[in-house]
């Protein structure tokens, strides 16, 4: 089988709007979660949202452009040219056959539906504009992307809630891995701070008033993002080929169902995609130095996450790093594992792990080093990036150093 | 309200070009106006006239309205704003 690595990166979240900056944020702490600036937030029990801020699309995109591309698409679009322009790859002729893109996403083109739902549920009107269908499609940014750089092979988007960026990457791997494709342009995009999506959400009544603050005993629920996160995946040949610089190798993946319960998590589910990764990649479970949890800051997601990962490493638990980086960036759902897996490169490439801030108690059912509040300097070989969603679908990716 | 002029203000915002450089004959392909500014500028001519244009993206140019030239468009607008009133 061949080996798979990363020979580009790109994003834009709330802590930043491209990989350098969101790096210093993961070094600095920063949080990204503030007061929510959107349309009737006063009618919101929740008002408070991870948010790209100082983002203008038409400094990024034409009219033409923006009447096709909703938020989510911008996002992808904006964080695949980052990710494709540090690869230096021009897909042309066969390798533009043989390369393709998987996009993770939940929500799709939630404002778009929001919007057009406002216009005639609301105002009474009785048209809505001509693009909304395309423009709201789950695929479209996946489609967009495919469109602007001409990868003409296999295309698609993964919806599996929280865990579709891990899903969507993982499938790029496997294409690659097993010479279905030599390129893939993967990550995932989510962009659902809108009224609608807001009031669907604190329905659920999982989110957090003030802060997200995983694996902190007074930790009080998930606090929603939006952005994206976007790689190049390459074949490992074609990029030493070609002199390309790789910023890790992706050495294995797995995925899970608890098929139990549509919201609660499982220990079990997620100890099984842990383990089914590290079988994966062909690694002992004291090779992991840092792992990026899924840690959405709910009181069942992070007492799960930490059950499995100290049934899985045993003794080395203790031993390794995990921080939830959700805490700065907030829950960005399908894009969220994306964004995640930059903290990943980060304690791969420069030896630095994010932290997961505002941890304020200690919680003897979240008892593992969560690298709480700042940031530290470790060398790390291996990463893993977990992510278990709503409806029990876990998936973990592993990446290791490149080294050559 | 100026029905050509809006027209032309419509038509001239999908083709991204001054409504001084639209000729009445010019078709919306001569225009590069594609199948999708097509069915925006039906879009912008509804809202602007609130008026609803009989018109079926699966058959172009076979309904009644009559998309052959910018001119045929302010005709076929003008009929429907006068059915309107």
């Amino acid at each position: 089988m061949r080996r798979v690595v990363i020979t580009g990166a790109g994003t834009i979240n709330p802590l930043a709007h491209d990989v350098v900056g969101t790096f210093a944020a993961f070094r600095e702490g920063r949080c990204g979660i503030g007061p929510l600036d959107i349309r009737d937030v006063d009618r919101l029990a929740v008002q408070i949202g991870a948010q790209v801020r100082g983002f203008v699309d038409a400094s990024h995109f034409d009219r033409q452009q923006i009447s096709l591309y909703d938020r989510f698409t911008q996002f992808a679009m904006i964080a695949a040219r980052q990710a494709i322009e540090q690869s230096g790859i021009e897909f042309r002729g066969e390798l533009a056959d043989r390369s393709g893109v998987v996009i993770g996403t939940s929500g799709g083109g939630l404002t778009t539906q929001d919007d057009s739902y406002r216009a005639v549920y609301e105002e009474g009107k009785n048209r809505v504009h001509p693009l909304i269908v395309p423009k709201l499609m789950n695929n479209a940014a996946a489609s967009h992307v495919s469109i602007e750089w001409n990868l003409r092979g296999p295309s698609f988007t993964v919806a599996t809630a929280c865990a579709s960026s891990n899903h969507a990457m993982g499938l790029a791997f496997q294409m690659i891995r097993s010479g279905m494709c030599d390129v893939m342009v993967t990550g995932g995009s989510e962009s659902m701070l809108c009224f609608g999506g807001m009031k669907a959400w604190e329905g659920l009544r999982v989110m957090s008033r003030d802060a997200c603050r995983p694996f902190s005993a007074n930790r009080n629920g998930m606090v929603q993002g939006e952005g994206a996160g976007i790689f190049v995946f390459e074949a490992y040949e074609a990029a030493k080929a070609r002199d390309a610089e790789i910023l890790a190798e992706v050495i294995g993946f797995a995925m899970s169902s608890d098929a139990s319960d549509i919201v609660m998590p499982s220990k079990q589910g997620a100890s099984r995609a842990i383990v089914g990764a590290l079988k994966d990649a062909g690694i002992n479970r004291d090779e992991v130095g840092y792992i990026n949890a899924h840690g959405t800051g709910t009181a069942a997601n992070d007492k799960t996450d930490c059950a499995a990962v100290a049934d899985v490493f045993g003794p080395h638990a203790d031993r390794l790093m995990m921080s939830s980086t959700k805490s700065m960036h907030g829950h960005l759902i399908g894009g969220a594992g994306a964004v995640e897996l930059l903290a990943c490169l980060m304690a791969l490439r420069e030896g630095v792990i994010a932290p997961t801030i505002g941890y304020e108690e200690p919680d003897p059912e979240c008892a593992l080093d969560v690298v709480p509040n700042v940031a530290r300097e470790a060398k790390v070989d291996v990463a893993l990036s977990n992510a278990f969603a709503f409806g029990g679908l876990n998936a973990v990716i592993a990446l290791r150093r490149f080294t050559g | 309200m100026d029905v050509k002029a809006k027209i032309i203000e419509i038509i001239a915002e999908q083709a991204v070009i001054a409504p001084s450089d639209i000729k009445l004959d010019d078709t919306l392909e001569e225009l590069g106006i594609d199948s999708l500014g097509l069915v925006e500028s039906i879009f912008a001519i509804e809202e602007a006239f609130d008026i609803s244009v009989p018109f079926n993206a699966n058959k172009p140019t076979a309904g009644a309205f009559d998309i052959s030239s910018v001119a045929a468009i302010i005709k076929a607008v003008e009929g429907l704003v006068q059915d309107a009133t």
